[in-house]
């Protein structure tokens, strides 16, 4: 390690070789393994052109996925984007699996290449490993094989039912995706055995109690019956578990005109959607833990001398580009830049830690000056997603670094009102406002199976529950619709319920005329 | 170490596949984007990529998603200059601007274009558009060989011969069969002369004596068991694979007599070009005879073709004896897929329509896969000629053609906007009787 400045470089100019790279990748996991006791499954990283990213692209960055239009969609569309040169391709592409699969673009240079190796097979691989919603939601030793089951899956069904009738599943079910995830742990479904026990049970306290009197009892038409009513209804819905908000999820297990293959085309796209539910509450975290985990390893690299000054300089230069926060009236303005926001708000605590000022120390009393900061960090990872951790660790320095402000915007109203900026009176509600921002239950219509009468008339009552008025895209919630009434074969509906005041604002419903 | 893996060699185009769907979901839409381009634009530029957009119907992907236009929101957006609470923003006119999340996620595929390349362009235009007797042409007649090893034959031309095979033959031969190998034959022959070199004495020359007979008797069953015998011999076999004729030529006939205007000139161009187009799809090679006519024909280039006025009578049978000449001279009909079209305002010298028909008849239809006539007609006269039989004296007389040949067909174009139908009413699939031949 403590050779010449000269001779202990790792790489120099900016072709790469395997042999580089190899050397690259031990001094960087060195530094990720001892000094920031990051956590990481093995890592494999692949050598990928640009056509095989776009292909990855479009394949929603898995390396297997089964067939279908849209991704062809997709891959028109992003292919249209970089041959145009409106958009570049990104340096590399990450894959939550184990082992943790990293594509780096062959055209990068030797320099570019440490830094991704640093961002994905260290950063995003620690993130992934430990973060406690993939922890809980995915499984990265399996998702290869089953994403292989899936592709093989779907294929065969093609071979035997034909494109088409795969084809129109398929579409039905991406059109559910986002409402095919379970959002919260679940109690565990009774066993039949159980639900037998609970008959029993209940048989014998009838037949404890019975009393033949109460059958002379003249029957009273009106409560009476609606009292039974009533009882039925919640009867069923307990038997169905409803409500139920991962609409695949029930109809998949319920609806009464699936085939089994149906069913099992339905169970793939839920769980690919279930498998990426985690990293889109995680955006602003991974990639600031990725991004955080580059900047101090090659930081360390050019310390140790280990990177050259012009290396260095072209890392720097593509690390800035990429926590670039262009502001709200830019028109590069995207909206808030996850690398930067994330990155930042890692660097903060780093600052909070070994240098804070008084205001720090009143915010944020339990970390301020301890000098902890790693573990902070590593505690953060592995405890938080964005909603949280934004709630918990955005700084009143960094809402004014960022000169956040708070706007209001009422649909019924031809102006938007600018409610708080950066300053003591604001802090509470822009943090407030951005976390809930990163919530996606909250930014997601929140749309749940309600009722549904199986030995009726087998109508399939779906309830949106309509937060701050906001409501659906009509001609897309009607198009969904359809869909839905093509997985569950029988009438749906939709009704739109003000979450508050309980009061219904729309309904309206796809029927068999509709198809 | 990690382990590293080199991908750059895999296969590309993992997405071909999610590209074809896609296509084919959208093929409607896209069928019409690429008419209506080919409408406006120049015809030859049909045989290039081509940028559409987006389309729409068919591969849309709803899903339940906020409506942006309702409800109140709050979006948190940075670089703050100078507004303070309660500062108020006049809304951008079509909300399309505003900064939140997901804004702009359904504009995005509305302005969208993407490529298609050369084929699927042609894909699109030409679908469900088939040659008559293309099928029947390339499997039934196919008139051109290639030799294809297949095997080994006992018999054939010397230069045929198979060393490997038939030495290896021979070989089993001479082992089954003991043929004394030739050093066999020459150590006896060593001994002998050694024994002849030794004195003279009885042991000796009684030794002698057995070896020369022995010898003999070597060399006699060399003789009477061959190196190698016909029966070693084997051949490569060859044989005779048809193949599918991949050229075609193309004839372009057309009366430039005086009566033809740049209008009717232009249309019969593009139905050419059209043809050409379509042709090329087909064969790998093509080639383009232009023959125009007055009252003589004559075989020009295609610049001259379109381009150069000639004054004259029309003789419309020259046209067809010149095109009848070529094909004696250069193409003959076993190697050359050949079409033909012609186009023509009608006119003719009297008699000569009839005399047409014949050569037609007699000789021409014979050697054509497909002969086309266009008949170029004033916009007033569709009324007038639209179904009617009625017509000119050589679209009379060619009907008596069209009766007798099913490769023979023809049509009636007043406008550019007619060709493309008729295109496609020449060339639409041959219904079930002719498909099932094949």
């Amino acid at each position: 390690m403590t050779k010449g400045v000269g001779s202990d470089l790792l790489f120099s100019g900016s072709d790469w070789n395997f042999k580089t790279l190899a050397r690259t990748y031990e001094a960087i996991e060195k530094i990720a393994l001892e000094e920031l006791r990051l956590d990481v499954y093995p890592n494999q990283l692949e050598i990928i052109s640009s056509e095989q990213m776009l292909d990855a692209y479009s394949s929603v960055g898995m390396p297997l996925m089964y067939q279908h239009w849209s991704f062809g969609k997709r891959f028109a569309f992003e292919e249209n984007l970089y041959r145009s040169g409106r958009r570049g391709l990104a340096y590399e592409l990450v894959i939550n699996s184990n082992p943790c699969i990293a594509y780096l673009m062959e055209e990068n240079t030797m320099a570019m290449q440490a830094l991704v190796t640093a961002h994905a097979s260290f950063g995003h691989n620690h993130f992934f490993k430990n973060n406690y919603l993939f922890r809980q939601w995915t499984d990265a030793g399996s998702i290869l094989a089953y994403m292989e089951f899936a592709k093989k899956y779907v294929s065969k069904c093609e071979e035997r039912y034909g494109t088409a009738a795969v084809e129109a599943i398929l579409d039905s079910a991406h059109a559910l995706m986002d409402q095919g995830v379970f959002r919260y742990r679940r109690p565990p479904r009774l066993s039949s055995e159980k639900e037998r026990e609970r008959v029993r049970e209940r048989l014998e306290y009838e037949e404890q109690t019975y009393n033949d009197l109460w059958r002379t009892l003249p029957p009273r038409a009106d409560d009476g019956s609606s009292d039974t009513i009533e009882h039925e209804v919640s009867e069923r819905k307990r038997k169905l578990n409803l409500p139920e908000e991962n609409l695949l999820y029930f109809l998949e297990k319920n609806s009464l005109i699936l085939e089994p293959w149906q069913r099992e085309l339905l169970r793939i796209v839920r769980v690919v959607a279930q498998y990426f539910y985690p990293q889109r509450q995680t955006k602003v975290m991974n990639e600031g833990c990725a991004t955080f985990v580059h900047y101090y390893i090659m930081n360390r690299l050019y310390d140790q001398g280990r990177i050259g000054e012009g290396a260095m300089l072209e890392i720097l230069q593509s690390h800035t580009n990429v926590v670039f926060q262009p502001d709200f009236n830019d028109p590069r303005f995207p909206g808030i830049n996850p690398y930067a926001l994330g990155f930042a708000l890692m660097q903060d605590i780093k600052r909070i830690c070994d240098d804070p000022t008084a205001e720090d120390r009143e915010w944020f009393p339990e970390i301020a000056g301890t000098g902890a900061w790693l573990d902070t960090l590593l505690d953060a990872w592995t405890n938080h997603r964005d909603e949280s951790f934004i709630l918990q660790y955005l700084s009143p320095s960094l809402i004014r670094s960022f000169r956040l402000f708070l706007l209001k915007d009422n649909s019924s109203e031809s102006y938007c009102e600018v409610s708080s900026i950066h300053n003591e009176r604001g802090y509470e509600a822009i943090r407030a406002a951005l976390s809930r921002s990163y919530d996606i239950g909250a930014s997601q219509p929140d749309i749940q199976v309600v009722d549904v009468d199986l030995l009726g008339d087998r109508h399939l009552r779906l309830q949106h529950n309509v937060k701050n008025g906001i409501l659906l895209d009509e001609e897309n919630r009607d198009a969904t619709l359809r869909h839905v009434r093509r997985l569950w074969g029988y009438d749906v509906s939709l009704a739109g319920v003000d979450a508050e005041t309980g009061s219904r604002l729309y309904e309206c419903s796809a029927a068999r005329s509709a198809d | 170490m990690p382990i590293f893996i080199d991908r750059r060699l895999n296969p590309k185009d993992k997405s071909l596949g999610n590209r074809q769907r896609f296509l084919k979901r959208a093929r409607e839409e896209l069928k019409r984007t690429i008419k209506e381009q080919v409408k406006a634009g120049k015809i030859a530029d049909v045989d290039a990529e081509h940028s559409v957009p987006m389309p729409a119907k068919g591969t849309r992907e709803p899903t339940f998603h906020p409506d942006r236009n309702s409800g109140e929101r709050q979006y948190i957006l940075p670089g703050n200059k100078e507004f303070t609470p309660g500062d108020r923003i006049p809304k951008p006119g079509s909300g399309g601007g505003d900064a939140g999340t997901g804004a702009g996620r359904d504009g995005a595929d509305d302005d969208f274009r993407f490529v298609l390349s050369r084929e699927e362009v042609l894909d699109l235009f030409f679908e469900d558009l088939e040659l008559p007797d293309m099928v029947k042409l390339n499997l039934k007649e196919a008139v051109a060989y290639k030799p294809r090893r297949a095997g080994f034959a006992t018999t054939g031309a010397p230069t045929n011969i198979n060393i490997g095979r038939t030495m290896r033959n021979s070989y089993g031969r001479r082992i089954a069969l003991h043929r004394p190998s030739k050093r066999e034959v020459e150590r006896l022959a060593e001994e002998i002369a050694q024994l002849e070199a030794e004195p003279n004495q009885q042991a000796v020359a009684q030794r002698l004596k057995a070896l020369r007979q022995e010898l003999e008797r070597l060399e006699r069953k060399r003789r009477r068991i061959p190196y190698v015998d016909p029966i070693d011999i084997r051949f490569n076999r060859f044989e005779q694979q048809p193949l599918p004729n991949a050229s075609a030529v193309m004839f372009c006939l057309m009366d430039v007599s005086s009566s033809m205007g740049e209008r009717e000139k232009d249309l019969a161009k593009r139905f050419f070009v059209l043809l050409h187009l379509f042709l090329k799809r087909r064969y790998d090679r093509i080639d383009i005879v232009f023959i125009r006519h007055t009252h003589e024909a004559r075989e020009v280039d295609e610049e001259t073709f379109f381009y150069s006025t000639q004054s004259g009578g029309t003789v419309v049978s020259t046209a067809l004896e010149e095109m009848q000449r070529i094909i004696a001279e250069r193409y003959p009909a076993r190697e050359w897929n050949i079409y033909a079209a012609q186009a023509s305002d009608g006119d003719n010298i009297a008699g000569d329509s009839e005399r047409c028909a014949a050569l037609l008849d007699s000789d021409l239809m014979r050697l054509c896969q497909y002969y086309a006539y266009v008949e170029i007609i004033d916009e007033r006269e569709t009324e007038i000629f639209g179904s009617t039989d009625n017509g000119t004296s050589l679209w009379r007389a060619y009907r008596t053609v069209g009766e007798a040949w099913p490769n023979f067909q023809m049509t009636r174009i007043a406008r550019p906007a007619d060709i493309y139908p008729v295109f496609r009413k020449l060339f639409s699939r041959q219904s079930a009787t002719t498909q099932a031949r094949d």
